[in-house]
């Protein structure tokens, strides 16, 4: 095909590249959370990678839709990555496949596919799995520095697929930071107290927090290639900040201290690689801030006062559907369009 | 003015590869005549021009072939001396890729002059009104390439205060050299382009923007401008950034005013002309000389001597492309004018017009993979005017034109950035400019149905006035007549009881001629005896027949 009008420029820039510099800014906190959680994730990569391919391409096959530009675009392989970093170390199969089912065929292409969704697709499968299994999606494990022991690749199948008795390995497991901290608060435990337990850190978690600086650093690297704009992560960690500082100083004794805040759960992961999803994000520049700090409020009001120990997926969901009134209400001022007064 | 000219700045824009070397390693260049020149009757924005002259005729250099008297457009002149061979549709550089009425002129190459072709107005050209007549004369058009005709401009902006004249030397398109090399070699005649324009519209400052990765350009027209003594005029340097060459951008980044979106650079105190009209302008006050030929860049990697030419116009940019050395490639894309604004070109027949300045040979004619809009919102980023393209392109491919409207669609300048960014590779200027032309039909259609309504409202109106009037004639001839009968009552009875006698004596009168024709004689009475006997001998020769009549049936 040939181009009919102006411009004729090939813009550097294309979907599948951008969808690819996020799973490259992915690569080093994925590497990090091996090192402190073990193979899990891999198995949980392949699953869910395998199911995200494989449910696209029957949707694009039942929606006659060429399958190589839309299963070449990375967008079901970045979905799937995101959803298996959001779910326990070692998840089960079908768990794994009913989470990616969601976001793939509900959370994507009911709405029409790439570019048409309102809601994050790996968020709506992490909502679904998270509220349909509480037992699995709390099973979380132990940083193998922590533990002192992790299971082998081959294990982790066969865990994943059920093949081994998974009971065996109970004792590995334990509340996230983030759930010791909330249980703890609610047994009206002081912080310093709470902060006994062998699974913190310097500041947050023990391995969490050093994910976090990773997933910060792939932001980064998100940030220099322009795949993504400063406004969204910025505001996000702007939001989160604001609050749990206003509330850390009124009572620190009781309340997590702001910096726990930023590098525990999913808040970084959040802040860069989740709420910066384009499709589902507010598309002006103050209207970005906007969003990002509603997630960033967001995000502190559900761990401190919500029902579920991290709040990133509902905070992101939330603020999804606030994204056409953000949008509508934050458009700039056009050129020549009543300009402000000269001097 | 608390800011320095030229600190001031524009949203978005794009830093784009230049590509302005490979068509400068050649010094400007004088094209050779064509075997045939096709002139387009209309080369401008406006009215369009009548032939002046027929098929068969021989015409010289600077003679007008084309024009009319309408006030919205330019003549067009012959290149060089030579015989009209044709006037008919050719196709030329247009959007709708529609043959349009050419004159077809065969020069006979002894570039023969005619010796005055401006004479009536270039002794009085001291006089405002014969210099605009003058230029006008001159066929002289925006050479920046929006070819309105220069002397409508010039008229209007003479009615307003002018603070500022802004000389456009922006050039910020990529490959595009000819402004550049036209202030290289020839910043004088610039200047005194210049100088006209002062003289027409009194501007307290003149200002020249050039983009700063013309260096040698702004030193020659720094250097000219001294030499010229021109008052109050310098050149300022801008950053280059496309589409700072754009009228409203220009402005902004030169004087830091914003002109309104439904206004023109005039309501501001603000004239923007190119460097080429002024040197066009030049030319025609100067050397009597009308606007016959132009700098034509020839570049892109389709190419393979890129370079600047001196060309008559109706040179067809197959002839150029010859002269650059001939094609690279197989299959080239070619464009008129720049990589992000330009025509696309259906053939190399087409003709070199005013609007002309660069006939670029892209390397390849491939669309890449276009994929649905993931919102990225890097449009918004370098939108020029602050537009929302995300959502103009929702709009208008949903058809919701109102929205379009809503979202300020008509600011939009087709620079082309949007597009140039997008990574789901959308033609989204092709959606803004179908969405335009779909609003401006609605808009004409609109227009003609409300004409016809309003004219059915008129007449309807109109009968039932006439009707009114009527019915109001005939009541105020009543009521007179009754005001009559009210002040006079007893006259009225008279005059009622003179009528009804009339009428009485009318029908007795009517009566008695019916009684006396009922009483006029029948030719059967008073007969004689003789008579008598007569008509009893006939009624009984007709009683026997009818007898004998039923005795044969």
């Amino acid at each position: 095909m040939s181009i009919v009008s102006s411009p004729y420029v090939t813009p550097s820039a294309s979907t599948n590249r951008l969808m690819l510099n996020v799973i490259i800014a992915l690569i080093p906190g994925s590497i990090a959370y091996i090192w402190f959680f073990g193979v899990g994730l891999i198995v949980n990569l392949v699953f869910s990678i395998g199911f995200a391919l494989l449910f696209e391409a029957i949707v694009l096959k039942l929606r006659k839709r060429p399958l190589k530009p839309y299963l070449g675009d990375y967008s079901a392989v970045v979905t799937a990555w995101l959803f298996a970093l959001c779910i326990p170390q070692h998840s089960p199969w079908w768990l794994i496949a009913v989470g990616i089912g969601f976001a793939i065929i509900a959370g994507k292409h009911l709405y029409g596919g790439l570019g048409f969704n309102p809601f994050n697709p790996a968020m709506v499968g992490y909502v679904v799995v998270l509220i349909s299994f509480p037992q699995e999606m709390t099973r979380w494990f132990l940083p193998l520095q922590v533990s002192g022991e992790g299971l082998n690749l081959i294990d982790a199948f066969r865990y994943a697929l059920g093949w081994v008795d998974i009971s065996q390995w109970d004792a590995l497991t334990s509340a996230t930071p983030l759930d010791q901290y909330r249980s703890g608060l609610g047994q009206n435990l002081m912080i310093s107290e709470i902060r006994q337990s062998p699974v913190f850190g310097d500041f947050a978690g023990v391995g969490w927090e050093w994910i976090a600086n990773l997933w910060f650093v792939g932001g980064l690297y998100l940030l220099a290639t322009r795949t993504i704009s400063w406004h969204i992560p910025f505001a996000v960690i702007g939001g989160m900040l604001l609050m749990s500082f206003i509330f850390y100083i009124a009572d620190p004794d009781a309340v997590a201290s702001p910096g726990f805040h930023l590098f525990s759960g999913g808040l970084m992961l959040g802040a860069f690689f989740i709420a910066t999803d384009p499709v589902t994000a507010s598309t002006t520049p103050r209207g970005r801030f906007v969003y990002g700090l509603l997630i960033g409020v967001l995000i502190y009001v559900i761990r401190s006062w919500g029902g579920f120990p991290d709040g990133v997926a509902f905070a992101v969901i939330l603020a999804n559907m606030c994204v056409p009134l953000i949008d509508y209400y934050t458009q700039p001022r056009v050129f020549g369009v009543d300009p402000p007064d000269e001097h | 003015m608390h800011h320095k000219p030229g600190s001031f700045h524009f949203h978005g824009g794009l830093h784009l590869p230049d590509h302005k070397a490979e068509s400068l390693v050649r010094p400007l260049q004088q094209a050779t005549l064509a075997k045939e020149l096709i002139l387009p009757l209309r080369q401008h924005i406006g009215e369009p021009n009548q032939p002046q002259v027929e098929v068969g005729e021989r015409v010289k250099k600077g003679q007008c072939l084309a024009q009319t008297v309408e006030f919205v457009s330019a003549p067009v002149h012959a290149p060089t001396s030579g015989t009209i061979t044709a006037i008919e549709p050719r196709l030329i550089a247009h959007p709708s890729g529609q043959p349009e009425i050419c004159i077809v002129l065969q020069p006979d190459g002894r570039d023969e002059a005619l010796p005055d072709p401006l004479a009536p107005w270039i002794d009085h050209r001291d006089d405002p009104q014969a210099l605009l007549k003058l230029i006008r004369a001159a066929g002289i058009v925006g050479l920046g390439g929006a070819v309105f005709p220069s002397a409508a401009k010039l008229s209007t902006a003479r009615k307003y205060k002018i603070d500022t004249l802004i000389i456009n030397g922006a050039e910020c398109e990529p490959y595009i050299t000819c402004d550049d090399i036209l202030m290289q070699t020839a910043p004088q005649r610039i200047c005194a382009g210049i100088a006209v324009l002062q003289k027409l519209t009194r501007p307290e400052q003149t200002l020249i923007g050039i983009e700063d990765n013309k260096p040698k350009a702004i030193a020659a027209m720094q250097q000219a401008i001294a030499e010229a003594d021109l008052e109050n005029t310098q050149v300022i340097t801008i950053p280059t950034l496309y589409p700072s060459g754009g009228e409203k951008q220009l402005t902004k980044l030169l004087t830091g005013i914003e002109v309104h979106s439904q206004q023109l650079a005039f309501d501001v105190g603000v004239l923007c002309q190119n460097v080429g009209t002024c040197a066009a302008i030049a030319d025609a006050v100067e050397q009597q000389q009308p606007l016959i030929s132009r700098i034509v860049t020839v570049t892109g990697p389709g190419i393979r001597e890129p370079g600047n030419w001196v060309t008559p116009l109706g040179t067809p940019i197959r002839h150029l492309i010859e002269l650059a050395g001939g094609y690279k490639v197989e299959r080239p894309k070619r464009i008129m004018g720049g990589p992000m604004m330009g025509l696309n070109l259906p053939s190399d027949e087409v003709p070199v017009v005013k609007a002309t300045n660069t006939v670029l040979l892209l390397d390849h004619d491939d669309q890449p993979e276009v994929s649905e809009c993931i919102r990225c919102g890097r449009c918004t980023d370098v939108c020029p005017v602050n537009l929302l393209p995300q959502q103009l392109y929702w709009h208008s491919r949903s058809r919701q034109f109102d929205r379009c409207e809503d979202y300020h669609l008509f600011d939009c300048i087709e620079c082309g950035c949007c597009s140039a960014v997008c990574p789901s590779h959308l033609p989204l200027v092709q959606y803004y400019r179908f969405a335009k032309g779909e609003i401006r039909e609605q808009k004409i259609k609109t227009y003609k149905s409300d004409r016809a309504r309003k004219r059915h409202e008129f007449r309807q109106a109109r009968l039932e006035r006439l009707k009114q009037q009527a019915e109001e004639k005939r009541r105020q001839k009543r009521e007179a007549l009754a005001r009559k009968q009210q002040k006079d009552p007893k006259k009225a009875t008279a005059g009622k009881a003179a009528a009804s006698d009339a009428v009485q004596a009318a029908l007795e009168r009517v009566k008695a001629r019916k009684q006396a024709q009922q009483t006029t004689p029948k030719n059967t009475d008073n007969l004689t005896p003789e008579q008598q006997r007569q008509i009893e001998d006939a009624e009984a020769r007709r009683k026997r027949i009818k007898q004998n009549g039923e005795h044969t049936s």
